[in-house]
């Protein structure tokens, strides 16, 4: 969950302030950016860069290698649906199938009235009750498209 | 004043466990009781929660599992007492499922309050630290070795070795890290560690460091455990206000400081090199061995890189011993194994058993077959680079050499179940294109090779060139095995050729759910 509400260039300088000495800082910090903003924005890349004394080829290549950094805007709430192997076992193709429908988005996507994105994501380690969906950060259990679309509703 | 439990790990609650506490301490004030809730980490017997447990003459009772709604009818029945309800359990100690395993490291796991430092002294915790701290650091590490206790990681090395390693390597710094990068599908067996005694990884991290002279460590977790991280970072804090972590640890004149990193989603980063580049800020790119992390790992300095399972192990033998630990398991695989049943099974959870059981006996005892009804058909073990098994391996004992002479492995102890819906043909190609997914992207085998193969299983599922197909995604797997520097490549081929050998026919039909798509990348 994101504020998105503060100035960017002053969440990036505090953060770059917060995290500029500490070793292997750069994943924190990209966190911390991403908590306030929802997203790494282009422009705080050089500041970034500059802080931390790397280039900014090094900032751009780590915030591209992890999925969890987006460098554009995000929905309200990120919605991950579960796509290994123990929750397709018990009908996550089916699922993930209803939730693309259902939100009129793909992986990657934001709906259009900006309140969700979704993504996959690769275990929850909720494994014994799957399938398994997290939103925002709470996770849910033995979920089919009607207690998908109950979720949903809720939200 | 009653005392309730309740859970409070992410399978509990993703099951409703926040609302069952809430009913419970609802209905108990308008009753005028005098109730206290207490928020337990899980037992592990997932298919029972929410569980809800009560105190009577000194022993525990179980309901299970409970919804909110089925509240109120408990306490209508005369809840929180022993009465006659159909959620009723019984005694703690009488119920099968967990009387019948060997509880060492999940021994406080759903017993005691996570975040407890009393709990967890009363039972049992810290008197590992304790031994250790009167011991010299050969002697730990000696301790560790006679244990016989292996990387539960999936790797399964010797923690004694890797531990000598960085022990006799000068160094101004050392470091001890904690993988929780926990990525596999069907395990959860470090989450729910950290979740329900995130005190016992505090503590084997802390006798790693005694052991190897490290002043400084780290907590690699995964994003995807949003709650792990809250109590580890209340556990963290309570350590440090108790003088258990920090300078002078319990006056002893040694200092070990512990940070948490947080990983952003990527599966390589479990892979231990990997896991060190990320921690130093950069792109999870696997690094060649040599050198070993072990002489050069974390800012170039001597590291121990161990799972979260084995160093909490560590203080299970240090304030046992290891002829404790090492009397529990079979062959060279010792002490217990903490089996994590998922996917299609009715009585999914942890079990933590001795090494040597068979895979059947834990897929069909505990866990009770197919949550379907439906047969089972197929057992992934050791996650997403694991073997599918047939039904002709399944009398296999879970012990390292016995599954690596099938062609599989135990890896981290997940059992991910199958029933006879399961198309074989789409879980070779899941597998290819979790590699392209999740590939670091260094070995060209692993890369490319990935996608390549997500296009040939296509191509076979089309019923295009069936067996000049089957032969050419054999050479590729062949290419990945012996061209990629990690697991993550050099693995990939295991479930795409078990699933080839055990089922073929399912490769000589086209797909049955049509064409599979995109890669998700």
């Amino acid at each position: 969950m994101h504020s998105s509400s503060g100035d960017p260039a002053a969440i990036v300088a505090s953060a770059v302030r917060k995290f500029a000495d500490i070793p292997g800082g750069l994943l924190p910090l990209l966190h911390e950016i991403q908590a306030g903003l929802g997203f790494i924005p282009f422009d705080g890349v050089a500041a970034i860069a500059s802080g931390m004394g790397l280039s900014r080829a090094e900032v751009h290549g780590v915030i591209s290698f992890y999925h969890d950094f987006h460098d554009q805007p995000r929905g309200q709430k990120t919605i991950h649906v579960c796509r290994a192997e123990a929750c397709q076992a018990m009908g996550s193709r089916k699922l993930e199938a209803h939730v693309k429908t259902r939100l009129g988005i793909d992986y990657g996507g934001t709906t259009k009235d900006g309140r969700f994105s979704l993504e996959p994501v690769y275990c929850l380690g909720n494994c014994a009750c799957s399938p398994s969906i997290r939103i925002g950060d709470d996770v849910f259990a033995r979920v089919d498209a009607d207690r998908f679309d109950e979720l949903l509703g809720g939200l | 004043m009653i005392r309730i439990f309740v859970p409070i790990d992410t399978t509990a609650c993703a099951l409703g466990a926040d609302a069952v506490a809430a009913e419970v301490a609802l209905l108990a004030n308008n009753r005028g009781m005098a109730v206290e809730i207490i928020r337990t980490g899980s037992r592990g017997a997932f298919w029972l929660e929410p569980m809800v447990e009560i105190e009577a003459d000194g022993n525990r009772y179980a309901f299970g599992p409970v919804s909110p709604g089925d509240v109120a009818g408990l306490f209508g029945a005369g809840f929180p007492g022993i009465c006659q309800h159909p959620l009723f359990l019984g005694k703690l100690t009488d119920i099968e499922w967990l009387a019948r395993q060997d509880r060492l490291t999940f021994k406080r796991a759903g017993v005691t309050d996570p975040l407890s430092l009393d709990d967890y002294r009363q039972n049992g915790g810290y008197e590992g630290l304790n031994n250790a701290l009167a011991m010299s650091p050969a002697d730990i590490v000696a301790a560790v070795t006679e244990s016989g206790l292996r990387g539960r990681g999936g790797a399964a090395f010797p923690t004694g070795i890797k531990w000598l390693t960085v022990l006799n390597t000068p160094a101004d710094q050392k470091y001890v890290t904690a993988n929780a990068d926990e990525g596999d599908s069907g395990t959860f067996a470090d989450r729910l560690l950290m979740e329900a005694d995130p005190f016992q990884l505090l503590e084997g991290m802390t006798i790693c460091a005694m052991a190897v002279g490290a002043t400084e460590g780290f907590i690699y977790l995964r994003s995807e455990y949003p709650k792990a991280l809250q109590v580890l970072k209340q556990a963290v804090a309570t350590a440090e206000a108790a003088n258990l972590l920090g300078n002078n640890i319990g006056g002893s004149g040694r200092d070990f400081h512990l940070q948490i990193r947080v990983g952003a989603g990527a599966y390589i980063c479990g892979e231990e090199t990997s896991m060190l580049e990320s921690l130093e800020g950069k792109r999870g790119l696997v690094r060649f061995k040599p050198p070993l992390p072990a002489i050069e790992g974390l800012f170039g300095k001597p590291t121990v890189v161990n799972n979260v399972l084995t160093l909490a192990a560590v203080s299970t033998v240090l304030a046992k011993g290891a002829a404790y630990y090492q009397a529990y398991g079979s062959g060279r695989s010792r002490g217990t194994l903490s089996v994590q049943l998922a996917g299609n099974i009715r009585r999914g959870g942890l079990v933590e058993v001795p090494f040597g059981a068979s895979l059947r006996g834990l897929v069909e005892d505990f866990g009770g077959g197919t949550a379907s009804g439906r047969p089972l058909r197929a057992i992934q073990v050791g996650g997403p680079l694991g073997a599918y098994l047939p039904e002709s391996q399944w009398d296999t004992p879970l012990d390292y050499e016995a599954f690596s002479a099938v062609g599989a492995m135990l890896g981290h102890g997940g059992i991910v179940v199958f029933d006879d819906s399961v198309d074989m043909l789409e879980q070779a190609r899941f597998a290819m294109e979790f590699c392209a997914v999740e590939s670091c992207g260094k070995c060209t085998p692993c890369r490319i090779g990935s996608v390549r193969g997500v296009e040939l299983i296509d191509k076979i599922g089309n019923n295009e060139n069936i067996s000049g197909n089957l032969e050419l995604l054999e050479e590729l797997c062949e290419t990945l095995d012996a061209g990629s520097l990690c697991a993550m490549g050099g693995l990939t081929p295991m479930p795409v050729r078990s699933a080839v050998k055990h089922f073929p026919q399912d490769f000589k039909r086209g797909l049955k759910n049509g064409p599979g798509g995109q890669i998700n990348v």
